[in-house]
């Protein structure tokens, strides 16, 4: 984080909020009105020198109004929850944050879902991370395993605490949701992230981290915001190059990829701190399913349906023509195929071949 | 030899005689509407009063007419039913009230509530046969002239009265009858009472007084509510659509017009000289025919010529009906509902007979909203009571898609809702399908314009239903933001820290603010000062008789 607003100074933001927007309208008899960015794909712009979802101008207005009413009661009352957290230098997670409303009668949350987005709503208005609000995700961050020392501190204590990356054996470092406080150490060459559980098993167990001098890195699907800022740090303070190793589907790339490099649509007021720019695109690519004559699935509508949504409205697939080719291609050969699929060439394939192959030359990896 | 055997025939032969209407009824008294006591009570009351009513406007008084029934224990009542009418003059009163099938309105094309001259005789049989007792009549024409007072019985094997008492005697009204009758009967309350009957004449007859006294000795005034007497009905010529051969050929015989031509235009409406030209022609008769001499083929001829020639409607004039307003009216009188509409279809044809249909609606309000739809039944300003499923009425409201107006309906049954629907049909000739007078005939001329008057009340009926569910949906809405201002000042509250005064007048500014921009709430909930609760109240069966009626 670029730098962290006090406590106090994000207690005088969510109260001048209430005050200039909703407070001295009412007494002026004018509607209330909140402003937040608009968060959606069509509110982001890419350019790769700054390499990440950028938002654009669009702004949402919330006018009290009969049917905006409940969500802007809500609203204010999660700010004023907030504001009591943030004071008394307190967490809430998105869960606790749905029980906490149980309170407000008429007012509370009927699923999770609803206080959640309230939430993003919350963030976006502010124009800050969620954390700084104290209100913390549920969801685990990601496994690492490899050449890494993480620096960390006794809860109780403040003690250092070092972690040893490269002794759990065949199991793995789970990081923590927040990261901001987190150190590291470590001389290894780059960063492997990965998509599937079952693929960093298979690394782990042979212990491809040690024969590569790399960091391996468990995603389990689109990585979380914690994820994305650990990477993001890592990578940049011991300046590692991240390579991106997930099925070959427009979720794997459309999703996956494109998220953890460039961050999504809907946390674009959050994203220049919560991607990593530098990651670049192992595979498994449209090209390598006829390289390497992977075993393949036929794409189903749904998947014709993201790629061609992908061409037409994700700024950065647009901004890049090699995305663009790789996705014509698949779009052609409308099929699949997963990382596993390698294993029709032996079960180790892809430690012994794919992998050192594609590392021969990483300038060929995908942007 | 065989000895020659008289033919069996002949023997029958001997059994073999003329049975006179009166003994016909006697046997088959349940056509007349004379089923079972309660029934029975009913239809007697219903005769003698439809009679009064149709003799007082006749004559343009403003009918007022006294009914009284009295308990005369083990299931005897006596009727008692008088009017102001003009009276009847002596020598036809034995006639009318003791001779079946004797009357006046059977013969003219006129809208009237009888129309046999069946009706009160049949009630005189039906006394004289579960009590033994002669009816008993006064009757008066005029101030110069002296009140007549009858007992009669009927000889049912000739179909003659039987007069055994007859004198003059002093009579404090200038002119009127009056009919008295013993009878076997029931009285209860509740659906198809007399009472119920009486109110629902009330409703539709606003110009008559009824002084009702019933068994348990209660008096009832309905009073008029107009001094209008209704347009006194024109009588009118058949029309040639629907004339049927039989009754052609009657009249060619005793008609005393020399040509074809001119029977047709003197005895037929809507028949001038070229259009009885033309159906000459279409017959290929000649204009000149002497009428006498016109057989049988002829007469079937010019049946044909007459579907042959375009001849326009007949004309409407001749019916009165009641009108959307008093219709109206009367419905608001009965029922407290929230919205009333009414309306007249103008006059159609069927067979010949011109008749005119007219819907009222009550929605809303105290009425029962889970049960079926209250139908009220109306031919010629008489209330029907019986025999609703039989009804041509109830035909044309099932049919009818009342989900278009807000109302749930399943296949095959009146539609469910708090609404009364009174539908009236006045006719020359309202065809019944029965002599006991309970149902329409299913003519579809007459099912398509009922629908068609429902559909008009129906459209009305929906703008009204969908403007209440919208003011209702928007007060649900006021209310929401009303649930939700208060937490919008709380959490200001929290978040600001001002003090409790000030959190008051945040919401009620938010309120005001709110309001302002919803604008103002539409009323749509009307009062209606017309209704009646006594009134109302009337004909209603009482808690006590409902259960007395299920155990039966």
């Amino acid at each position: 984080m670029k730098k962290k607003s006090s406590n106090v100074d994000v207690a005088k933001k969510l109260v001048s909020l209430a005050k200039d927007d909703v407070y001295i309208r009412i007494k002026n008899k004018k509607q209330p009105e909140l402003h937040m960015p608009l968060r959606a794909l069509s509110n982001v712009k890419y350019d790769p020198k700054d390499g990440f979802f950028e938002l654009l101008g669009k702004m949402k207005e919330r006018t009290l109004t009969a049917s905006t009413i409940k969500t802007f009661a809500q609203t204010l009352r999660m700010m004023a929850h907030a504001k009591l957290v943030v004071e008394s230098d307190d967490i809430t997670t998105k869960r606790e944050m749905y029980y906490i409303s149980k309170n407000w009668a008429e007012a509370a949350f009927k699923e999770q879902p609803e206080s959640d987005t309230v939430m993003e709503d919350l963030e976006a208005m502010m124009m800050i991370n969620r954390e700084q609000l104290g209100f913390i995700p549920e969801e685990k961050g990601g496994e690492i395993a490899g050449k890494l020392i993480v620096v960390d501190k006794d809860p109780d204590t403040g003690k250092v605490i070092k972690i040893d990356c490269t002794k759990f054996g065949s199991g793995a470092y789970s990081i923590p949701i927040s990261v901001e406080h987190l150190k590291f150490e470590t001389n290894a060459k780059f960063i492997m992230a990965v998509e599937t559980a079952g693929m960093f098993q298979r690394l782990v167990k042979h212990n491809y981290w040690k024969k590569t001098n790399c960091i391996l890195i468990s995603m389990g699907g689109v990585p979380t915001r914690a994820l994305r800022r650990f990477i993001r740090r890592l990578s940049d303070e011991k300046k590692l190059p991240v390579y991106v190793f997930v099925d070959n589907d427009p979720y794997g790339i459309g999703s996956i990829y494109r998220t953890l490099k460039v961050g999504s649509g809907n946390a674009a007021h959050i994203n220049e701190f919560f991607c990593v720019p530098k990651a670049r695109f192992l595979g498994v690519t449209p090209q390598d399913v006829v390289d390497y004559k992977l075993p393949t699935h036929p794409l189903k509508e749904i998947d014709l349906k993201k790629i061609k949504d992908l061409l037409k409205n994700d700024p950065f697939i647009m901004h890049h023509e090699e995305w663009q080719k790789a996705l014509k291609q698949m779009q052609q050969m409308k099929v699949r195929s997963e990382q596993q699929s390698l294993a029709k060439w032996g079960l180790n394939f892809v430690i012994e071949t794919y992998l050192p192959e594609k590392l021969k030359h990483p300038e060929k990896f995908l942007p | 030899m065989e000895k020659e055997e008289i033919p069996i025939a002949i023997e029958l032969a001997k059994k073999q005689r003329e049975i006179s209407v009166a003994s016909f009824f006697e046997k088959n008294r349940h056509l007349l509407g004379f089923d079972n006591p309660r029934k029975s009570l009913l239809t007697t009351i219903k005769e003698a009063v439809d009679n009064s009513l149709d003799a007082c406007e006749e004559a343009s008084v403003l009918p007022e007419i006294n009914v009284e029934v009295i308990d005369m224990q083990n299931d005897r009542f006596r009727v008692v039913v008088e009017d102001n009418g003009p009276g009847i003059v002596k020598k036809q009163i034995p006639n009318i009230f003791a001779k079946l099938l004797y009357g006046s309105k059977f013969f003219k094309l006129s809208q009237s509530r009888g129309q046999q001259g069946i009706g009160i005789s049949a009630s005189v049989l039906y006394a004289q046969l579960t009590t033994g007792k002669p009816a008993r009549i006064t009757s008066r024409i005029g101030k110069k002239h002296d009140a007549h007072y009858y007992e009669l019985h009927i000889d049912t094997h000739k179909n003659k009265p039987e007069i055994i008492k007859e004198e003059t005697l002093k009579w404090n009204k200038d002119h009127g009858t009056k009919i008295e009758l013993d009878l076997e009967g029931s009285y209860q309350k509740g659906d198809q009472s007399v009472d119920q009957y009486l109110k629902q004449t009330a409703i539709v007859n606003p110009h008559v007084t009824l002084i009702y006294t019933n068994p348990k000795a209660e008096q009832i005034i309905f009073p008029k509510a107009s001094d209008q007497l209704p347009k006194k009905p024109v009588e009118i010529k058949p029309h040639p659509y629907g004339i049927e051969i039989g009754v052609l050929m009657s009249m060619l015989k005793l008609t005393e017009n020399r040509t074809l031509q001119s029977f047709l235009m003197t005895e037929f409406s809507r028949v001038g000289s070229g259009t009885a030209k033309q159906i000459c022609e279409n017959a290929s008769l000649l204009t000149n025919t002497k009428p006498r001499d016109v057989t049988r083929d002829m007469s079937e001829k010019l049946i044909e010529g007459i579907k042959k020639t375009k001849i326009i409607a007949p004309p409407g004039d001749c019916i009165s009906p009641i009108g959307e307003n008093l219709l109206e009216k009367g419905l608001r009188k009965e029922i407290n509902a929230e919205f009333y509409t009414a309306c007249t279809r103008p006059p159609s044809v069927y067979r010949g007979n011109p008749f005119v249909v007219e819907v009222g609606i009550a929605y809303g309000g105290e009425q029962n909203a889970e049960g079926s739809m209250e139908l009220y039944r109306y031919a010629n300003r008489v209330p029907l009571l019986y025999q609703q499923g039989a009804c041509a009425v109830t035909k044309s409201v099932i049919n009818t898609a009342w989900r278009n107006y807000g109302l749930s309906q399943s296949r095959g049954a009146l539609p469910v809702g708090p609404i009364t629907v009174a539908v009236h049909i006045a006719s020359v000739w309202v065809p019944f399908t029965s002599e006991s007078k309970e149902a329409i005939a299913h003519y579809p001329e007459i099912i398509k314009e009922i629908k068609l008057a429902l559909q008009e009340c129906g459209r009305k009926l929906a703008s009204y239903v969908g403007k209440k569910r919208r003011v209702q949906f928007e007060s649900k809405k006021r209310d929401y933001i009303k649930t939700f201002i208060p937490h919008v000042g709380q959490a200001l509250k929290d978040l600001i820290g001002f003090k409790k005064d000030e959190e008051q007048e945040v919401e009620k500014l938010l309120a005001t603010i709110l309001e302002k921009q919803r604008g103002e709430l539409e009323k749509v909930e009307a009062e209606n000062p017309e209704y009646d609760e006594e009134f109302a109240k009337i004909g209603k069966s009482e808690k006590g008789e409902l259960d007395e009626e299920k155990k039966q």
